[in-house]
């Protein structure tokens, strides 16, 4: 058996120079300080991400998309097919976590300033992957056409409606015509399970393996630390083990979530009722939401919701070339601006999300 | 042959192709585009909707009804007087209702309020509602887009 093993590991060696890659895959090594916990949301994220894929394939064998089916077949998942409110809840919460730890994954890259060069690739694929993510959600929030999905898609894709020029046609491209109906659906359906799938992929092997080129950033510190003071540990086994440890917590997180907090599907969309009370878009999209209720109709000469999606988009653009305009300072890497700005965001975010919690 | 004119033979082979490829991206990419603009559905021009029996609405109460494919408020007054707008929030396309508690249309989106004659009054709406006729014939209740 042995014998077999060995004959088939040569036999690919002999092909594919696999020896080489466990001899470059060994030497690999994660730098240990007081910082590194923030190493594993990276790894977080792309493991809700499998999750993501799995049970999103799973949901699959049983979702019909369409104004008459939609409602009624995750009705159907939830109800009739053996534990597939599990499979279903499963995906919405994990949805939820990946978000989360991609922001977080975010801030701890952005506040240790690991982006800078050589690395600023490996930033703006983050990025891309970031907005990729968000979009994954606004047309995953659709598919059930329930009743709070819907408005939240009729208000989402309004505001595209109010750039000037090309808003309109634009609107009827993303929506399918005029209004959020059927045609809307089909448009999310193939985005979210077929479009976006196949660009996060693509965008993701390149942020993985600019990852597995340049190894893991050390803290700007540690440049001025001898090499003996600078701690490593082995990425394969040490930090391969701690990594999947933490992804078995991560998975109990999600049974328990999903078992205890069912994800709810609500009622059906009905394009001929009112929005019900207290609608709010998802928590990831709360602090955009907040900030168009805080702004004028009119700002400038500019429609409210157009200068605040503007002032989004430009911030947005600011962020994704952090790595381009943080310049070091005159005494080595101490930049405090950036820290300043990173804080100011942060802090935003987590108010108007807060406030858009609270505010009815 | 003199080197100049090697030169600019070379320019114009690459302007050719370079020409070439933009109309071939051009060619594939403008039906491409063309494709994913929903095409204009012929639809019935509807002007008047008939939505039922004097009675059937109660005063201080709005109804949603249907207009055309879009939704419409209906809105029985307490002095028994009725009123027609688009049920179409003026702010981001949310349906709107009348609120009891605040006399007031009120769209739950946003928290944008209109009085009862369809005016924005607070919140984010930029514009009154869309104002329908109410015509009553005998007791049956329409609703017309006609002046």
């Amino acid at each position: 058996m042995a014998k077999l093993g060995e004959k088939l590991f040569n036999w690919f060696d002999e092909r594919y120079n696999i020896r080489g890659f466990i001899e470059f895959m060994s030497h690999k090594s994660v730098p240990q300080h007081r910082h590194s916990i923030w190493y594993y949301f990276g790894g977080v994220s792309l493991f809700l991400f499998i999750i993501q894929v799995l049970t999103g394939i799973l949901l699959l064998l049983y979702y019909r998309v369409g104004e008459d089916s939609s409602y009624e077949s995750v009705q159907f998942i939830v109800s009739k097919v053996k534990f597939g409110w599990l499979i279903r809840s499963i995906h919405s919460w994990s949805a939820n976590l990946m978000i989360l730890a991609v922001f977080i994954h975010m801030f701890s890259v952005y506040f240790t300033k690991a982006y800078r060069k050589p690395r600023e690739l490996t930033w703006v694929t983050g990025f891309l992957l970031l907005v990729l993510a968000l979009t994954f959600g606004f047309s995953g929030y659709l598919l059930p056409w329930n009743e709070l999905a819907f408005f939240a898609t009729k208000v989402g894709t309004d505001i595209i409606g109010s750039i000037p020029w090309i808003g309109k046609d634009l609107l009827k491209i993303i929506r399918g015509g005029e209004d959020v109906t059927g045609a809307t659906l089909a448009r999310f359906f193939g985005l979210h399970v077929a479009i976006l799938p196949g660009i996060f992929t693509v965008i993701l092997f390149f942020h993985l393996l600019f990852i597995q080129i340049q190894g893991m950033s050390e803290p700007p510190e540690w440049e001025k630390l001898p090499p003996e003071r600078r701690k490593y540990i082995p990425f394969f086994p040490n930090f391969l083990l701690r990594d999947l440890l933490l992804w078995l917590i991560i998975l109990n997180i999600l049974a328990v979530l999903a078992v205890f907090f069912p994800w709810e599907l609500g009622k059906k969309a009905d394009p001929f009722a009112p929005a019900p009370a207290g609608i709010k878009p998802e928590w990831y999209f709360l602090f955009m939401y907040q900030t168009l209720k805080l702004l004028p109709p009119k700002v400038l000469f500019l429609e409210g919701e157009f200068f605040g999606v503007l002032m989004f988009t430009v911030a947005g653009i600011l962020w994704l070339l952090v790595p381009f305009w943080d310049v070091k300072t005159k005494n080595g890497y101490r930049n405090r601006l950036i820290n300043l700005i990173g804080l100011f965001v942060l802090i935003y975010m987590l108010t108007m999300t807060i406030l858009g919690y609270v505010l009815s | 042959m003199e080197p100049g004119l090697r030169k600019s033979r070379r320019d114009f082979l690459n302007y050719l192709l370079g020409f070439g490829f933009i109309g071939w991206l051009i060619s594939v990419l403008y039906p491409v585009i063309k494709y994913i603009i929903p095409p204009k559905l012929p639809e019935a021009k509807i002007k008047s909707v008939k939505l039922g029996k004097v009675d059937d609405f109660k005063p201080g109460t709005g109804t949603i009804f249907k207009f055309g494919n879009k939704p419409g408020l209906l809105l029985r007054l307490e002095n028994g007087e009725f009123r027609a707008f688009s049920a179409v929030c003026t702010h981001l396309d949310c349906i709107v209702q009348y609120r009891e508690d605040m006399k007031a249309i009120w769209c739950a989106c946003h928290n944008g309020k209109y009085d009862l004659n369809g005016r924005n009054i607070s919140g984010p709406p930029p514009r009154p509602l869309e104002q329908f006729r109410v015509i009553i014939r005998g007791d049956e209740i329409y609703v017309t887009k006609e002046a």
